[in-house]
C-alpha cells in the first residue's frame, strides 16, 4: 500500500508527536518539544508563503508578536479569556497582512524581502517603545489559558510540560493537515504556479496578486498563532517575539530543512531549536554556530536538508 | 473576402509602443476572424513578440486598441484576458519547472477549478471534486497532444518539444476562442516541427481562431488563411498567403531567401 | 534656527556614515547582483580592530590602517568561501548565506574581542566647534569629509582608470566583460575588497562618535540599505544622495517628532520608497522581457 505524501507526514508527525516522550529523560524535554512545534506552526506558514507561493518574507516575527501580546494584553484590557484572545489575534494579524501585503506584494526578490523586514521592526518598534501598554523590552505577563485545569477537572491530568507539548503538538498536526491539504488543491496549484512563472500563471487566468496577499494572510495567521502559544505558555513575552532575529529563524529554520516541505521545515525548526539547548555548555559559540550553519546547509545543501537526504537514500533514481 | 472589424473575434487597431525612444512597434492593425489562423511573419527584429505582448496584456500599448468580440481590452490583465477566451504560449517557454507535466496542464484549469480558499484549506469535498475534474480534462489533453505516458514526470525533464506540446495543452485546458502561437516550432527539429503542425490543424479544425507567430514558411503558407507581414515595428503588407508571398516590400524584407522557399 | 542647524550637523554626520554603507551595498550588488546582509559587520570590524589595534599599544593611525586592510581581507574571503560557491541560488538562499554570515562574524567577534562598548580617541580632539549657533565636532569634519573623499576618489577610479572601468564593464555585463578579455573574478575580488574596506573606514570615522561593540553592525546595514534602495539600487550617486537623506531624515525626526521612533524613519521611508519608486531616485525602471 503506497501513502500519499499527505497521509505519510501526518502520520510521521502523530508518531513523532506521540512517541518521543517515552525517550524523554526528564519532564524538561517536554518543553523544548513544546517550543519547537510552536517554531514548526510558524515554520509551516512560511512553507506556505515561501515553498509554496515563492514569496519571501524578513518580518514575519511582526505578526508572532500581534499574536503573543494579543494573549498578553485582551484579557487584562477587553476581558477576552486568553483563547479568544488567541483568535483575537489572529483576526488582527489577517487583518494587517491584508492591509500591509496589497502594497507590498507588487515587490519582489530581495525588495519584497527588505519591505517586509521593514514592517517586521516597525511592529518590533512599537512593542518596545509603548512602554505604558507593553512594559516595553521588559516584557510582560500573559494570563494563564486555564485548559489545563479544565482538563483535570474532567480526569485528565496533566503537568503543565506534558500539557502544552500535547497541545501544541495538536496545533502542529492541524496546521500541517490544513497546509498539505492546501497544496494538492486548486488554490495551492494556483501558487505553486505563480512560483514557477509569475506571467504564465497569469496567462492561465490566476489573479496573481490576489492569491499572493492569500498565502501572505494565511502565513501571517500562522506566524500569530505560533505567537499566541508561545506567550500563553511562558506566561511571559518580552518584544523580542517580533524582532529581526526571530523572523529570520523562521526563514532559515524553513530554507534549513526545506522550505518546499512541511516536514522539512518542521525537521529544521527542530534543529535549530535544539541547537541553543545543545549549545548551553558553548553558548559563547552558539551565534558563531548558527551563522556557519546557514552558510554551509544553503551552500552546499541548496534546497534544504530533507530533500537532500531522501536525495541520498533514494539513490540517484529519478 | 471582406475582413469586417465589427465581426471579427481579435481586432488590433493602430497598436503602437516605445521603449526608451525606439519605437518597437508602430501603428499595426488587423483583423482576426472567429476559426481562421493568422499568422504575423516579418524577420528577427520586426516587433512580433512585443505585438503578441500587448496583445495579450503583458506590455501596455502605449497608442491603440486591442478588441476581444467587440469589447475593448486595451491593457487588460492576462488573467481577465484568459476569462474573456484568450490564451498563449511563449517563445522561450514558461514552463512549470518544478511541476509535474500533468500539473502543468492542470494549472491551465486555474479558472474552472477555483473555489473558496477556506474550502481548499479544509480539504473538502467540493474542494476535491473540482481538483479531480481538472486532473481528469487535464489527462484527455496531454493524451490530445501525445504526452499522456509523461504525465508524472518532472517537466523539466521532457524535451524541448515535448515541453512546446505541453505549453498548447496547457493553453488548451482555457478552452479559448482564440489561441495565441509565440514561435511553436522554433527550436524543433523536423519531427517535433511536424507534430506541432498536424496539432495546429487539428486545433483550428475544432474551431479555435489562431495567431501565429512563426519563422517556418512552409508551415505558415500551408496552414494560414490570412498573413500580416511587419517589419521594423510596421505592417507592410497583409493578405492571402498567395499574394503575400509575392508582395515585392515583403520579398525585400527577407532579402528573397525566405520568400522564395514558400513556393516549393 | 540654531536648533534646526544643530538636528541637521547631526544628520550630514550620521548620514555620511550611511551613505558609505550604502555605497558598500552598491559595489557589491553591482558586481554580484548580491545584496550583502553582512555590510553593516564591516563597519563594525573597522571600529572594533580599529580599537583593539590600538589598545595593544599602536599609533591610531597604523591600527586604523590595519582594521581597514583586515576587513578588505575579510570581504574578500567571504566572496570567495560564501558567495561564490552560491552562484545562481535563489534570492532566498543568497539572502540567508549573507546573513549567516553576518551572524557569524558576530559571533566571531564576540570570541575574538568582547561583548562590551568600545571607543578610541578622536584623531583631531574633542572641543566642540561653533558654526551659526550650533555645535559640530571635529570628528564629525573627519566623517563628512572621509566619505565625501571617498565617493570622489571612486568615481575617479570608476570613470578614469582602466581598471575601474573593466569593474564597470563587468557590473553591466559579466559575460561580454569576459569574452572582451577582462578577468571578471579579480574584478568581483576587488569589489568586495572594495566593500568591505569602504565599511571600515566608516567604522573607524565614525567610532569616536558613536562607539562601536559586537552588535552595532545590523543597525548600520539596514539604515545603508534603505539609503541605497532610496537612491536607487546600484546607482553609486545614489547611494551619496540617498545615505546622506536617511541620516538628515532620522536626524529630524529625533529632533521635532520623536527620539524613540528615530531608527522607524529608515525603515518607513524603505516602505515608501518601494511603495511609490522602487527604482530609487536615480535609478532606472525595468521591464520584464518575455
Amino acid at each position: 500500500m503506497k501513502l500519499s505524501a499527505k497521509t505519510a507526514t501526518l502520520l510521521v508527525l502523530a508518531l513523532l508527536v506521540a512517541v518521543t516522550p517515552f525517550f524523554f529523560p526528564s519532564g524538561y524535554y517536554y518543553r523544548v518539544g513544546a517550543l519547537i512545534f510552536v517554531n514548526g506552526i510558524a515554520v509551516t506558514g512560511i512553507v506556505i508563503l515561501t515553498g509554496y507561493a515563492g514569496q519571501i518574507s524578513l518580518g514575519h516575527a511582526g505578526f508572532a508578536g500581534i499574536g503573543a501580546y494579543a494573549c498578553a494584553l485582551a484579557p487584562v484590557h477587553l476581558g477576552l479569556h486568553p483563547a479568544l484572545a488567541v483568535v483575537l489575534g489572529a483576526a488582527i494579524s489577517a487583518a494587517m497582512a491584508w492591509l500591509v501585503g496589497r502594497p507590498i506584494l507588487r515587490l519582489k526578490g530581495y525588495y519584497l524581502g527588505v519591505a517586509t523586514l521593514g514592517f517586521g521592526i516597525l511592529v518590533s518598534m512599537v512593542l518596545n517603545n509603548e512602554r505604558e501598554l507593553t512594559r516595553g523590552p521588559d516584557g510582560i505577563d500573559v494570563p494563564e489559558l486555564g485548559l489545563r485545569t479544565v482538563l483535570k477537572d474532567w480526569g485528565l491530568e496533566l503537568t503543565n510540560g506534558q500539557f502544552w507539548y500535547f497541545f501544541c503538538g495538536l496545533f502542529l498536526i492541524l496546521g500541517a493537515w490544513l497546509a498539505l491539504n492546501l497544496y494538492d488543491s486548486p488554490t495551492g496549484r494556483a501558487l505553486r504556479a505563480l512560483h514557477g512563472s509569475e506571467i504564465a500563471a497569469r496567462t492561465v487566468g490566476v489573479d496573481v496578486a490576489r492569491m499572493k496577499l492569500q498565502a501572505f494572510v494565511i502565513s501571517a495567521v500562522y506566524a500569530s498563532v505560533s505567537g499566541s502559544l508561545l506567550a500563553l505558555q511562558n506566561k511571559f513575552i518580552t518584544p523580542d517575539v517580533a524582532g529581526f532575529m526571530h523572523s529570520i529563524e523562521m526563514v532559515t529554520m524553513a530554507v534549513l530543512g526545506g522550505v518546499g516541505s512541511i516536514l522539512g521545515a518542521i525537521l529544521g525548526a527542530g534543529i535549530l531549536t535544539l541547537l541553543p539547548q545543545v549549545l548551553t555548555v558553548f553558548a559563547e559559540y552558539e551565534q558563531l554556530v548558527l551563522g556557519l550553519v546557514m552558510m554551509l546547509v544553503m551552500i552546499f545543501l541548496r534546497e534544504g536538508l530533507l530533500p537532500s537526504i531522501l536525495r541520498r537514500l533514494r539513490g540517484t533514481g529519478e | 473576402m471582406t475582413r469586417d472589424s465589427n465581426q471579427a473575434l481579435l481586432s488590433v487597431e493602430g497598436l503602437g509602443i516605445s521603449f526608451g525612444g525606439l519605437k518597437a512597434v508602430h501603428d499595426v492593425s488587423f483583423t482576426v476572424q472567429p476559426g481562421e489562423i493568422v499568422s504575423v511573419i516579418g524577420p528577427n527584429g520586426a516587433g512580433k513578440t512585443t505585438l503578441f505582448n500587448m496583445i495579450s496584456g503583458i506590455y501596455l500599448p502605449d497608442l491603440g486598441k486591442v478588441k476581444l468580440a467587440g469589447e475593448d481590452v486595451t491593457g487588460m490583465e492576462p488573467h481577465l484576458l484568459a476569462q474573456r477566451g484568450m490564451s498563449r504560449t511563449f517563445q522561450n517557454l514558461q514552463i512549470f519547472q518544478s511541476m509535474t507535466v500533468l500539473e502543468n496542464a492542470v494549472t491551465g484549469y486555474h479558472l474552472q477549478e477555483r473555489g473558496p480558499v477556506l474550502a481548499d484549506l479544509l480539504g473538502l469535498p467540493s474542494s476535491r471534486r473540482r481538483a479531480r475534474a481538472s486532473d481528469e480534462g487535464a489527462r484527455k489533453l496531454l493524451a490530445r497532444v501525445g504526452l499522456e505516458r509523461a504525465a508524472e514526470r518532472e517537466a523539466g525533464n521532457l524535451s524541448y518539444g515535448s515541453l512546446k506540446r505541453l505549453e498548447i495543452a496547457r493553453a488548451l485546458a482555457l478552452n479559448p476562442k482564440i489561441l495565441l502561437l509565440d514561435e511553436p516550432a522554433a527550436g524543433c527539429n523536423a519531427v517535433e516541427t511536424e507534430e506541432i503542425d498536424l496539432l495546429i490543424a487539428e486545433v483550428a479544425a475544432s474551431g479555435v481562431a489562431i495567431l501565429l507567430v512563426e519563422h517556418d514558411m512552409k508551415m505558415v503558407m500551408r496552414i494560414s488563411s490570412h498573413i500580416v507581414v511587419l517589419d521594423h515595428g510596421e505592417k507592410i503588407a497583409e493578405g492571402e498567403p498567395a499574394t503575400v508571398s509575392q508582395n515585392p516590400a515583403v520579398i525585400a524584407a527577407y532579402l528573397g531567401t525566405e520568400a522564395e522557399d514558400a513556393h516549393g | 534656527m540654531s536648533e534646526l542647524l544643530q538636528f541637521l550637523f547631526s544628520g550630514v554626520t550620521v548620514g555620511a556614515v550611511y551613505a558609505l554603507v550604502a555605497l558598500g551595498f552598491t559595489i557589491i550588488y553591482n558586481a554580484s547582483d548580491v545584496v550583502n546582509f553582512a555590510q553593516g559587520e564591516f563597519v563594525m570590524l573597522g571600529g572594533m580592530i580599529t580599537w583593539f589595534a590600538h589598545a595593544a599599544g599602536l599609533p591610531l593611525p597604523l591600527a586604523a590602517l590595519i582594521a581597514i586592510a583586515a576587513t578588505a581581507a575579510l570581504g574578500v574571503a567571504m566572496n570567495k568561501l560564501a558567495i561564490e560557491p552560491a552562484r545562481g541560488a535563489p534570492v532566498v538562499s543568497l539572502i540567508i548565506i549573507t546573513i549567516g554570515a553576518s551572524i557569524f562574524i558576530q559571533g566571531a567577534a564576540q570570541l575574538v574581542f568582547d561583548k562590551q562598548i568600545h571607543s578610541f580617541p578622536a584623531f583631531s580632539g574633542d572641543d566642540p566647534i561653533r558654526i551659526g549657533g550650533a555645535t559640530i565636532l571635529p570628528q564629525s569634519l573627519w566623517v563628512i569629509g572621509g566619505a565625501l573623499a571617498t565617493f570622489v576618489g571612486l568615481w575617479v577610479f570608476f570613470t578614469r582608470t582602466l581598471l575601474g572601468r573593466a569593474v564597470l564593464a563587468t557590473s553591466n555585463n559579466r559575460l561580454a566583460a569576459q569574452l572582451v578579455g577582462i578577468n571578471t573574478n579579480f574584478v568581483m575580488t576587488l569589489s568586495f575588497a572594495l566593500s568591505a574596506g569602504i565599511g571600515a573606514l566608516a567604522g573607524v570615522l565614525a567610532t569616536p562618535i558613536t562607539l562601536t561593540s559586537y552588535g552595532v553592525g545590523i543597525g548600520f546595514a539596514l539604515k545603508g540599505f534603505a539609503g541605497a534602495m532610496l537612491g536607487g539600487m546600484g546607482n553609486p550617486k545614489g547611494a551619496l544622495v540617498g545615505g546622506f537623506a536617511i541620516g538628515l531624515i532620522e536626524a529630524m525626526t529625533a529632533g521635532y517628532l520623536s527620539s524613540q521612533y528615530k531608527d522607524a524613519a529608515a525603515f518607513i521611508m524603505i516602505l515608501l520608497v518601494l511603495f511609490f519608486m522602487p527604482q530609487g531616485l536615480f535609478g532606472r525602471k525595468s521591464t520584464d522581457r518575455v
